[in-house]
């Protein structure tokens, strides 16, 4: 069987941060009653990781689980394990009201490293990127540019950045561009 | 002549000369002019040509109020005009060129306009170009377009980049002179985020030059302390170089940031545009000096007494050697003195006043300077440079007294308040009498969404005049501001400031009071837009009342200028025209930007490559590396067809397409199409109220065909939806319908039925789609699984999961070419692979890859709709014969009630037909069919229109499909169809079904 690829096979641009293509990621959306206990148990029973509270994120490896709004989480997993996450999730459900289903190839993701990521993001998406507003364990849905994207920061000076797949592309470029030396603002320093 | 004196100049490096040309002369400057400074300092009095009359015109201000030194910087691929010389950094190699003048600066055959003044009088345009009405198009407008505007466009590609930035603060300071430096300071030990900018390249504003103690040191020792404290806090932001360029709602303001056009050398974005969310905005933007009306104020050497001092203070460069001041209050008595001390001569001082100045005129006598009182200017000496003042007296009305010579003339109107900012967002204003000017009216703040104040004005810019009281003003700002954006202000420091005592101001709005009408017009208010005194007093003559409408009639204040240096003289002037008092007169309204900002900084990141998002489909590359030729689809790419050989025809390319898919085998990538998840227990029952047939009787397995209507009954997107289990729903939704479509299911979900048990997922983008269409389509699947794909196992309008070349993947037997047919989901990392070895499967069968027109061709063969040709919002079902899907059992669905209306079931709405060409050609898409008589306006009265329109290469003959009046029942009828080359095609009225009518094709 053929293996899949990432739609830029993990580009990469050393700007004054670096920005990298971070290949397949396994991410399932669910969407249900994020304030039934029921559901709640049944979520931490099939992951091992409690349902984050609004805005929040957190991992364990590299499984991990966001808030995407009052009915829906994303849950991260290793690309491989995708389908059978989405199976062990419908099970640990069951009858409840839910949908759960695999987006991984669906999006794609970057990783910017380095200690400007912060300055770098803010060109790009309307979001205070204050380190007292915004950091690890905090996910934000907003725009980058003209795209919708997500981000959130997996530890100081590192961020990831997931968009559509159709428009990694123009996401890797704006990036790019946002990165390129010279550009410096030097805020959040 | 103006010229460099040998010492001074606090913000020049002397040891560091720069070469730059203007009107391809060279010159010389020094690191820390500006165009301005460096052009005077090589007595180039002369900068440009007015916009109307192509008077001479020179340095007025030294600022960004400087309404006459626009000049064309650079030269192609980084060539921009109207460049502002007083806020232009000098750097080596700078090219300026004058403007509006032909054939020279010196010499401008367009000056003749002036010795036809007297012809263009406010609202000449208005007057003279309405008749006759023709000649508007053809003579007038190309004329006005040739000699309006004073910059040339630019024709080359902006090589410069520039890009924005998103930014949040608690408090942001607008002006960096001490005022906003106190206010900063103030705000700042609350703890609260603070952003200061300040549009030049030094702090301080206007206080180092004009001087004052605070706490017993110069004025200049609190700047840097202030700057010092300020640069070791960190949450503080400084910037210099960065204009408040506008203040909207929510505290939203636009900061504009130029980077290097100070030097072009630097890398990276030429400008920055800053998006900022402020929670709190103080506007500490200072005061403009106002000119004084009197005859000749426009002419090169006559400049605003502070930028005489500046020019001195900051550049070492003295505008005369005699420079006569004129003026209605004490602050010009700071420029006589200062020139005094250069060694400079000031021949007189004209003080307006009869009561004469305060201590500042006192110690000018002192110091030697003749001081008239209750004098004035009657008209300036000069054409392309002052020569010399006739002196009148203010109260008369012009008759001269004396006639001094001189070289410059530094005038003194007052001050006015920079409210543009404060006035942006909706604050008001009020006059201040004793002052004579407007300063904000801090009961009439900008407020936001809760109705409280979220902008602030500090020190000048509130009105508030004498250096203690500025510093104080500023400090109560920063300290309440802080504590609007939620934090607990502490105080940052007291002031004691040694200030003289001014005599007050007298209003002086024209030079002499009773000037005769020669002297008034050529007594200029508004010098970028050629506004004189009479041109406003004739607008008020000819009932322009309201000042919005007097500036619109004479272009007073209009424009890059928004009126700093005009707007109060000229309302001045109409309020007393009406005899109305000035704050019954009102003022115009002040529009973002303060001052232009660049088209580059406004599309920041959004050129070149990012211009626009383009979606890409997983197959994307195979596309470009195979002779396609890209349809835009929305923001996709989708290929229209694939040239097989360079140079192949398009027609020829899609004809082979349709006639190998027919024949034998074509793929087509369908990954754009949408695919909405719907699932729940009330799944089937949300998807009956959406469509307009029945879809809960749907069996897993299967596929429907369906239709969404919008609540008004038309049709707005079809698709084919497949139940993948009990309670799980795939609809297919057209390309440009996967958004919009998700939205309205979210929208009915959340808003109308939200007890309802759904839960709705966009996948589009988790699946290629690849249609695998033809006679060997089921021979091609076989090759690529064990699976069993049989007729039986896997039956027209049913759908399975397959592993297809080792990939799992979801087969649905669906067919919009009307041939055997499977479109194969596929994760969309593993498309490429099943594309790769589809290709290879049907290499046997001669596999051919076809675009998005054979799909349009072959589905209109098929007389199969298409959502945006077939139908254009006004469209129901109904009208296209689709009766069939359209479901009778159910109570409701979206749009069943609309569809209930008379106008829905009137019978002469046009009906959809085939369309036959009685000589096969193809009709031109749009076509109107015609009937009989006019309508009212005169215009053939039609009977249909055609919405879709090929060459069928399956029936060698055109084919179309068309919106009909009674059509189903005029088969074999012949209509018209004119075309534009005025020729006209008769078709016939047919079925829309041209192709294998019975479907046995696609059921096999």
């Amino acid at each position: 069987m053929s293996s899949a690829v990432s739609a830029l096979s993990g580009a990469a641009y050393a700007g004054y941060v670096q920005v990298v293509e971070a290949g397949l990621n396994g991410m399932i959306t669910l969407r249900g009653d994020l304030s039934d206990a029921a559901f709640t148990k049944a979520f931490k029973a099939a992951i091992g990781l409690d349902v984050p509270d609004t805005r929040g994120i957190s991992f364990k490896g590299k499984k991990g689980v966001a808030w995407m709004s009052p009915d829906e989480l994303m849950v991260f997993v290793a690309y491989e394990d995708a389908t059978k996450t989405v199976a062990a999730l419908s099970e640990a459900l069951g009858e409840q009201h839910h949908l759960v289903v695999d987006v991984s190839d669906a999006r794609a993701m970057f990783t910017l490293s380095g200690s400007s990521v912060r300055e770098v993001v803010a060109k790009l998406c309307p979001v205070d990127m204050d380190p007292e507003q915004f950091g690890p364990g905090k996910i934000r849905r907003t725009r980058m540019a003209q795209i919708p994207a997500a981000i959130w920061m997996p530890k100081e000076g590192e961020i990831n950045v997931i968009c559509f797949r159709s428009v990694a592309q123009y996401a890797f470029d704006l990036l790019k561009d946002a990165a390129t030396p010279g550009s410096e603002v030097g805020l959040f320093s | 002549m103006s010229t460099r004196l040998a010492t001074g100049g606090r913000l020049l490096s002397k040891n560091r000369a720069i070469e730059f040309t203007f009107d391809g002369k060279r010159f010389k400057g020094f690191q820390g002019d500006t165009l301005a400074s460096a052009l005077l300092a090589n007595d180039q009095m002369l900068v440009g040509r007015s916009f109307k009359y192509h008077r001479p015109r020179g340095i007025v201000a030294s600022g960004p109020e400087e309404p006459n030194a626009l000049v064309n910087m650079g030269e192609g691929a980084d060539f921009e005009p109207n460049q502002r010389a007083t806020t232009t950094e000098l750097f080596d190699g700078l090219k300026a060129r004058s403007q509006n003048h032909w054939p020279s600066l010196d010499f401008d055959v367009g000056a003749i306009n002036a010795k036809l003044a007297r012809f263009l009088p406010a609202g000449f345009y208005y007057k003279m170009f309405i008749h006759p009405r023709p000649l508007w198009k053809h003579v007038y407008e190309p004329f006005i377009r040739q000699s309006a505007g004073l910059g040339q466009a630019p024709k080359d590609r902006d090589q410069d980049t520039y890009e924005h930035l998103y930014a949040f603060y608690d408090v942001v300071i607008v002006g960096g002179g001490v005022a906003g430096l106190q206010a900063a300071q103030a705000a700042a030990k609350s703890g609260a985020r603070v952003l200061v900018m300040e549009q030049s390249d030094h702090w301080g504003g206007r206080a180092p030059v004009d001087g004052g103690i605070v706490n017993g040191a110069p004025v200049d020792k609190l700047v840097d302390d202030l700057v010092d404290s300020l640069t070791n806090l960190n949450n503080v932001t400084l910037r210099l170089r960065m204009m408040g360029a506008g203040v909207y709602d929510h505290g939203y303001l636009l900061g504009y940031e130029r980077l290097r056009d100070h030097d072009p050398q630097i890398g990276g974005p030429r400008h920055r545009l800053w998006r900022i969310r402020a929670s709190q905005i103080i506007t500490a933007t200072g005061a403009i000096e106002r000119p004084l009306s009197f005859a000749g104020n426009d002419i090169p050497g006559v400049m605003l007494a502070s930028a005489v001092r500046d020019f001195i203070a900051n550049w070492s460069v003295s505008v005369g050697d005699r420079v006569v001041v004129v003026t209605n209050n004490d602050d010009a008595y700071l420029t006589a003195l200062w020139l005094h001390e250069q060694g400079l001569y000031v021949p007189v001082v004209l003080d307006a006043r009869k009561a004469g100045g305060g201590v500042l005129a006192d110690r000018a006598r002192a110091a030697g300077i003749r001081v008239e009182n209750g004098r004035a200017i009657s008209k300036v000496k000069g054409g392309k440079r002052v020569t010399g003042v006739a002196i009148c007296s203010q109260a008369g009305e012009g008759a001269v007294l004396e006639e001094i010579e001189c070289d410059a003339v530094a005038m003194s109107g007052g001050w006015s308040p920079v409210v543009h900012l404060w006035s942006h967002c909706g604050g008001k204003l009020i006059w201040d009498d004793e002052n004579t000017f407007f300063r904000p009216d801090v009961d009439k703040s900008p407020t936001g969404a809760d109705g409280t104040s979220f902008v602030a004005c500090a020190g000048t810019a509130n009105g508030v005049m004498a250096l203690g009281d500025v510093l104080a003003d500023a400090e109560a700002a920063g300290r309440s501001a802080a504590e609007a954006a939620g934090f607990k202000p502490k105080r940052a420091g007291t002031f004691k400031a040694d200030v003289p005592d001014y005599a007050p101001i007298v209003p002086v709005w024209v030079m002499p009071q009773g000037a005769s009408h020669p002297l008034r017009s050529k007594a200029w208010l508004d010098f970028q837009n050629d506004v004189k005194v009479t041109d406003v007093q004739l607008a008020a003559r000819e009932g322009f009342e309201s000042v919005e409408h007097t500036k619109r009639y004479t272009t007073l204040g209009m424009a890059t200028d928004q009126g700093k240096l005009s707007n109060i003289n000229g309302l001045a002037i109409l309020s007393d025209a009406l005899n109305r008092p000035i704050p019954q007169t009102g003022t115009t309204t002040f529009r973002p930007p303060y001052t232009p900002i660049s088209m580059g900084a406004i599309a920041g990141e959004a050129r070149g490559d990012i211009f626009q998002p383009l979606r890409r489909t997983p197959l994307h590359d195979w596309h470009d590396e195979n002779g396609v030729k890209w349809e835009p689809v929305g923001a996709w790419r989708r290929p229209y067809c694939y040239r097989k050989t360079p140079g192949e025809a398009v027609e020829d390319a899609v004809a082979l397409e349709i006639n190998q898919t027919r024949k034998a085998l074509g793929l087509l990538d369908a990954s754009t199409l949408g695919k909405l998840i719907v699932k729940g227990p009330d799944a089937g029952k949300f998807l009956d109220m959406l469509y307009t047939n029945m879809m809960s009787t749907l069996k897993p397995g299967r596929c429907r065909y369906g239709l969404m209507c919008s609540e008004n009954g038309f049709l707005m997107d079809d698709g084919v939806v497949a139940r993948l289990d009990e309670d799980t729903f795939l609809c297919h939704t057209t390309s440009g319908g996967a958004d919009h479509i998700h939205a309205h299911m979210e929208d009915w979900l959340q808003c109308e039925w939200w007890d309802w048990k759904v839960y709705v997922a966009n996948v589009t983008e988790q699946y290629g789609q690849i249609a695998v269409v033809g006679p060997k389509a089921r021979e091609t699947l076989k090759k690529l699984t064990k699976d069993d794909v049989s007729a039986d196992a896997l039956p027209f309008m049913g759908w399975k999961d397959l592993t297809l070349a080792g990939i799992p993947v979801r087969a649905y037997r669906i067919s919009f070419s009307g041939e055997l047919s499977y479109e194969i989901a596929v994760p969309a990392g593993l498309a490429r692979a099943l594309w790769d070895a589809l290709l290879e499967a049907g290499e046997e069968f001669g596999v051919m890859p076809y675009g998005t027109e054979a799909l349009h061709v072959m589905r209109a063969e098929k007389g199969f709709i298409m959502i945006g040709d077939e139908t254009d919002g006004t469209v129901i079902p109904q009208d296209l014969g689709l009766h069939w899907a359209i479901s009778k059992k159910k109570d409701d669905f979206l749009g069943k009630r609309a569809q209930e209306r008379a106008y829905m079931k009137d019978p002469n709405r046009w009906q959809l037909v085939g369309l036959e060409t009685t000589h096969g050609e193809v009709l031109p898409d749009g076509a109107y069919a015609t009937a009989d008589g006019h309508n009212e306006n005169g215009q053939r009265n039609v009977q249909g229109r055609v919405t879709s329109s090929y060459h069928s290469p399956t029936l060698g003959r055109g084919i179309a499909m068309g919106l009909v009046l009674n059509g189903p029942d005029r088969m074999g009828e012949l209509i018209d169809f004119p075309k534009l080359d005025g020729t006209v095609s008769k078709a016939k009225i047919v079925s829309p079904i041209f192709y294998d009518p019975d479907g046995e094709k696609q059921n096999v």
